[in-house]
């Protein structure tokens, strides 16, 4: 039989809108349950699904530029790292929409996916999540909260997924609504600087936008096959995605 | 003695048997009360013969909404309409107060399954007794135990402590749902069912 729910999900990162306010960043913890960050956390600890680096062009003032890049999980389509990597199948690639799922309970938390992630889009629970008194109510249900040991990430919020597919069995349909189903951090942008959608549809935003000029991917060379693009008019911001510079600088740089 | 060796042996078997089928579960299992006993047949059955969904409604937008608030209770039990014990308590205690009833879910799953009843039921053309077997017909509410370690219902894994299923299944655990969704061929994908 054919396999049905054919949809491979992808986004398109216009870095020439992108102001770097990290509206994203908080949609997608509220979205995705991620409890406030503990007091000691640090950049290596903490945990942003969702993370705003900035970049710049290591050159002094009337010439410095910078941009900043929205990095969540790049959602690799051919051999995955993390999913290479994981001894235990708690990550797989789901073949109804592409989405590169994470399955806490499964996770051991050998850290060896993390390690394997080209863009460090991957995160370590180092302690239970724990929210102040009362905020437990906010969570949203539709997305498990993790615990203690195990490894998450980005996965395109998929409870926003489950819910349009819910509603379009109801209405008796097998694809969801395109228009239902969009991830938190696209919807929060106010200069609407993430397009999504389903790349395998030549007809939706996101197929044509990954098709333009200066549209392309993080890391290229690694021929993962990425889901996530990013666009930008700068060529030194599409040679610093190549990875063959690094960015110099400590502060915020994409290192 | 000529039998030692094997009369040793018996008892021991016997009592690790004994273990393994009788303490273990017990000790395995909590039983927690029902709040409130309930006869699915006196409202199913004759002469009431309400069917599923004058009860377990879905919404407009199509969501299944589960067990029915005591509202919908109120439309019958504002008064009592006979004499036994729990609908007393139930008008008492939940209808008049306008108080929810604290119901244990035995099917309930855990926290990161995700099940669409909208799905299986609507588009899937599922009956209830597939997955919830005889429950609409019951007339009383079995214990409800739960898990001492995991905090499951003890109907995710079934009454059978070793495992094979009953007939007709209570069990839901996550290969007889991979299982059925097998036969139909359909994505195995994790996130499918995992949030
Ligand atoms: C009078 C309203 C009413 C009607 C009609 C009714 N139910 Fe229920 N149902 C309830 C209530 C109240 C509960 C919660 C108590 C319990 O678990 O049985 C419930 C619970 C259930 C549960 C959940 C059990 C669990 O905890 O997992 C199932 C399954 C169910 N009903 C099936 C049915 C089926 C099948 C029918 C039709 C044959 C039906 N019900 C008709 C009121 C109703
Ligand atoms: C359409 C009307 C109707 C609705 C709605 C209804 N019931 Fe009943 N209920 C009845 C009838 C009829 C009887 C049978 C009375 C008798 O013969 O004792 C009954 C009997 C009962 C009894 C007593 C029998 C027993 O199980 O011990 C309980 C308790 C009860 N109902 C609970 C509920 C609850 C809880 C709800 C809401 C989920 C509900 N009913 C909704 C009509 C209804
Ligand atoms: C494919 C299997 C399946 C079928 C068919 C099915 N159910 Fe369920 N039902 C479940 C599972 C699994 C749960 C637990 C859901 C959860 O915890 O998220 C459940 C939970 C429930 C609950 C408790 C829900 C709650 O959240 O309180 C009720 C009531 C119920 N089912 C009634 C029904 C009725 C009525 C039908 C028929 C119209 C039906 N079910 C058909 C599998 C099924
Ligand atoms: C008795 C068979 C049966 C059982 C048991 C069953 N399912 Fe299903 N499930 C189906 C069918 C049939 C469909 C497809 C409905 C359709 O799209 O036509 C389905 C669809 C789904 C879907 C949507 C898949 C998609 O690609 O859109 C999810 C999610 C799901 N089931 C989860 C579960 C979970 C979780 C359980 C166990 C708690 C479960 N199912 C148990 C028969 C079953
Ligand atoms: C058809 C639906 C379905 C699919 C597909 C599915 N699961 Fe599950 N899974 C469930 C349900 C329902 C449960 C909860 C019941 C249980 O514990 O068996 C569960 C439980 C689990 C548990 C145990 C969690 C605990 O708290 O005990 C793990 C681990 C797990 N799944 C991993 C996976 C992995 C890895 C995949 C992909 C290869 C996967 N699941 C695919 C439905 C599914």
């Amino acid at each position: 039989m054919e396999q049905k729910n054919k949809a491979r999900y992808g986004m398109v990162v216009d870095l020439d809108r992108c102001t770097g306010c990290g509206n994203c960043m908080m949609a997608c913890a509220v979205e995705n349950n991620l409890a406030p960050a503990e007091k000691k956390a640090n950049d290596r600890t903490g945990i942003t699904w969702m993370r705003v680096y900035a970049m710049n062009n290591g050159k002094a003032f009337p010439a410095a530029e910078t941009v900043f890049v929205p990095m969540a999980c790049q959602q690799c389509d051919k051999e995955t790292p993390c999913i290479a990597v994981c001894p235990q199948n708690a990550v797989d690639r789901d073949p109804g929409s592409g989405i590169v799922g994470q399955v806490p309970q499964r996770c051991l938390g050998c850290r060896y996916c993390m390690t394997a992630c080209p863009y460090h889009a991957r995160y370590f629970n180092w302690s239970d999540p724990s929210w102040p008194a009362g905020m437990e109510k906010a969570l949203n249900p539709d997305v498990a909260p993790r615990m203690r040991g195990v490894a998450e990430k980005c996965n395109f919020c998929h409870g926003r997924w489950h819910a349009a597919r819910a509603r379009a069995a109801a209405q008796g349909r097998s694809e969801p609504d395109p228009a239902d189903y969009i991830p938190a951090c696209v919807e929060s942008c106010p200069s609407r600087a993430i397009l999504f959608g389903n790349l395998d549809d030549a007809g939706s935003e996101v197929a044509k936008a990954c098709q333009e000029g200066n549209c392309f991917r993080f890391l290229a060379r690694l021929d993962t096959e990425s889901k996530v693009y990013y666009r930008s008019a700068k060529p030194w911001v599409r040679e610093m995605a190549e990875g063959n510079r690094m960015p110099s600088g400590k502060d915020g740089n994409l290192s | 003695m000529k039998y030692k060796g094997l009369f040793l042996f018996l008892s021991g078997a016997g009592i690790a048997l004994v273990l393994g089928w009788v303490v273990f579960p017990l000790a395995l299992y909590r039983t927690e009360p029902q709040p409130l006993s309930f006869s699915h047949k006196a409202h199913t059955g004759q002469p009431a013969s309400m069917s599923c969904d004058s009860c377990h409604e879905f919404a407009e937008d199509g969501r299944f909404l589960g067990i029915p608030v005591v509202d919908q209770c109120a439309v019958c039990h504002a008064e009592p309409v006979g004499k036994t014990a729990g609908e007393k308590r139930l008008v008492e205690e939940f209808v008049k107060p306008k108080r929810e009833i604290p119901w244990k879910v035995y099917s309930r799953q855990p926290d990161n399954a995700w099940f669409s009843h909208t799905t299986h039921v609507k588009k899937g053309a599922l009956k209830c007794e597939e997955c919830h077997g005889d429950h609409g017909q019951s007339e009383s509410l079995r214990p409800y135990q739960v898990n001492r370690i995991s905090g499951y219902s003890r109907d995710i894994w079934g009454p059978n402590i070793s495992g094979i299923p009953s007939q007709p299944r209570l069990d839901m655990k996550m290969d007889r749902c991979l299982g059925c969704h097998a036969e139909k061929n359909m994505s195995q994908g994790c996130i499918s069912c995992h949030k």
